[in-house]
């Protein structure tokens, strides 16, 4: 049984989430032969540390750490000071300077430890470098979560479609805009509208500016960019239009012709943009679904598609990281 | 074999009937009939495009015959637009000179826009329009997308271009 000992950086939605998917997959995780073990969770109001690995069930009903925070260390010192081999980054993202996520993560890799991350930020303001602090420290930088949700893009392309040559990668990176445009298409609902009823049903912020912009989609782009086809691009290199100018007219007019409005972020090409979709076609999907076509030169077009966002299905990208990485080794450890 | 035609008719009843007897006769098989009652030749004539589907042998009895009945044919001939692209524009789309937005794309001589329809909920509103864009080839067809993007920019209206099946 391999123990692996984690500490938890970020405690909001999806380190519920982390906390949650790794307590109720004890058993399953036993079977691979894997002991994950929580040693420490950090949020902006304490640190809670217990080296024997702390349970689920003590802290899941606490929404921040504060009323259980047994120590005042700060996320650097507990990542520095804790004994763990693995950090799990989930803070608030922020695709300007990174912050501060990207300070957390160049700790951790700097000390030997692997990062797994639904972290956006960083790795649009710093992939090269903290790609690289990685590499000089023999460990592993994961962030299937910061792409598509639940939806296996990263994996699915680095390890099943090891061998081809990806082309380029189309899709539908945020469930925002996807549920917004999906009920202006069903119910002819202004944008207003649909955007009031996704922020009702927790689908976008109260400040939905990064989805409805498409600055959100974009990051993501610039992710997939740098990551499957080592482009060295940041933000600014990504055209960007939003869905705001979207009319219930428009989306009525592509209907009436065999098309749906959907907004696609394109790699190679560096575009976020609405465009018009088949309605036959697999990335004509509705709701908050994210979607993904893969061109490659030996398998053509491969299509995926998942829910977007929400904290179990995130913890669950974060999860399959986890384990990749200790998979990653036993592999090594055969040959 | 596909072939386009392009004919005049004159604008009274029973013409574009008149048009597609010869065709019917000779076995062509009618793809598509493009009426462009909205732009008239001087003479007050109605432009009429044809794309049929038929032995190129049976051609000049075709054209033969529409000009006994006194059917102007202008152009007539293997099929050039072979590309063919659906996209959507989103603003002031008529405020904007849509004629113009149109013309520039016809008067290219590789791309033409085949189908219009427009969406306008109100005076003050921005209002849609669907357009489908036929070119002579796949560069033709992107450097028609070009111009759009351009008068888009220029005319501050969104383009909702469409995915391709690939890259």
């Amino acid at each position: 049984m391999r123990e692996v000992r984690i500490s938890l950086i970020g405690y909001g939605v999806v380190g519920h989430g982390v906390v949650d998917v790794i307590s109720r997959k004890r058993k399953m995780l036993r079977g691979l032969g894997l002991d994950l073990k929580i040693v420490s969770i950090t949020d902006h109001t304490g640190t809670l540390v217990n080296e024997d690995g702390i349970s689920g069930e003590s802290v899941l009903s606490h929404k921040t750490l504060h009323e259980v925070a047994n120590s005042e260390m700060s996320a650097k010192e507990t990542i520095r000071s804790v004994n763990s081999e693995l950090v799990v980054e989930v803070t608030p993202t922020n695709i300007v300077h990174g912050q501060p996520g990207l300070g957390h993560m160049e700790e951790a890799l700097s000390n030997g430890k692997h990062v797994v991350t639904s972290n956006k930020g960083p790795l649009v303001v710093a992939y090269d470098k903290l790609k690289r602090l990685a590499d000089d420290n023999g460990v592993m930088l994961k962030f299937e979560a910061t792409v598509g949700g639940t939806m296996p893009l990263i994996n699915l392309i680095e390890r099943t479609l090891v061998g081809n040559t990806i082309l380029g990668i189309r899709g539908i990176f945020n469930g925002t805009c996807n549920y917004i445009l999906t009920r202006m298409a069903e119910e002819q609902y202004p944008f207003s509208r649909a955007l009031a009823e996704a922020q009702e049903l927790g689908y976008a912020e109260a400040d939905p500016t990064y989805d409805i912009e498409g600055v959100d989609t974009a990051a993501k782009i610039v992710i997939l960019a740098n990551a499957i086809f080592n482009m060295n691009v940041k933000y600014n290199d990504v055209q960007v239009r939003g869905i705001t100018e979207i009319t219930p007219e428009s989306l009525a007019l592509a209907k009436k012709h065999g098309y749906v409005i959907k907004l696609i972020g394109e790699v190679p090409a560096l575009t976020v943009r609405p465009m018009l979709v088949p309605i036959r076609s697999p990335l004509a999907v509705g709701s908050t679904l994210n979607a993904a076509a893969i061109y490659t030169d030996l398998s053509g077009t491969i299509t995926v598609t998942g829910l977007g966002a929400g904290g179990l299905e995130t913890a669950a990208a974060i999860l399959s990281d986890i384990v990749s990485i200790y998979r990653t080794k036993r592999v090594d450890a055969i040959f | 074999m596909r072939l386009s035609m392009e004919l005049e008719l004159q604008d009274v009843p029973g013409q574009l009937l008149l048009a597609l007897q010869p065709i019917k006769n000779a076995r062509g098989n009618i793809i598509s009939v493009v009426h462009h009652r909205d732009r008239k030749t001087p003479r007050g004539t109605v432009p009429v495009r044809l794309i049929v589907e038929m032995d190129r042998s049976k051609l000049e009895g075709v054209k033969k015959e529409l000009e006994r009945s006194g059917i102007v044919v202008v152009r007539a001939g293997e099929e050039r637009f072979i590309e063919e692209v659906s996209v959507i524009l989103v603003g002031h789309v008529l405020d904007s000179d849509l004629g113009d937005t149109v013309s520039r794309i016809d008067s290219t001589g590789y791309a033409e826009v085949m189908d219009l329809s427009l969406s306008m909920p109100g005076v003050d509103e921005p209002s849609s329009a669907y357009m489908k864009i036929r070119a002579t080839g796949k560069k033709e067809m992107q450097r028609a997308l070009e111009i759009l993007r351009e008068v888009g920019a220029q005319k501050k209206l969104l383009v909702i271009e469409p995915v391709e099946d690939d890259l």
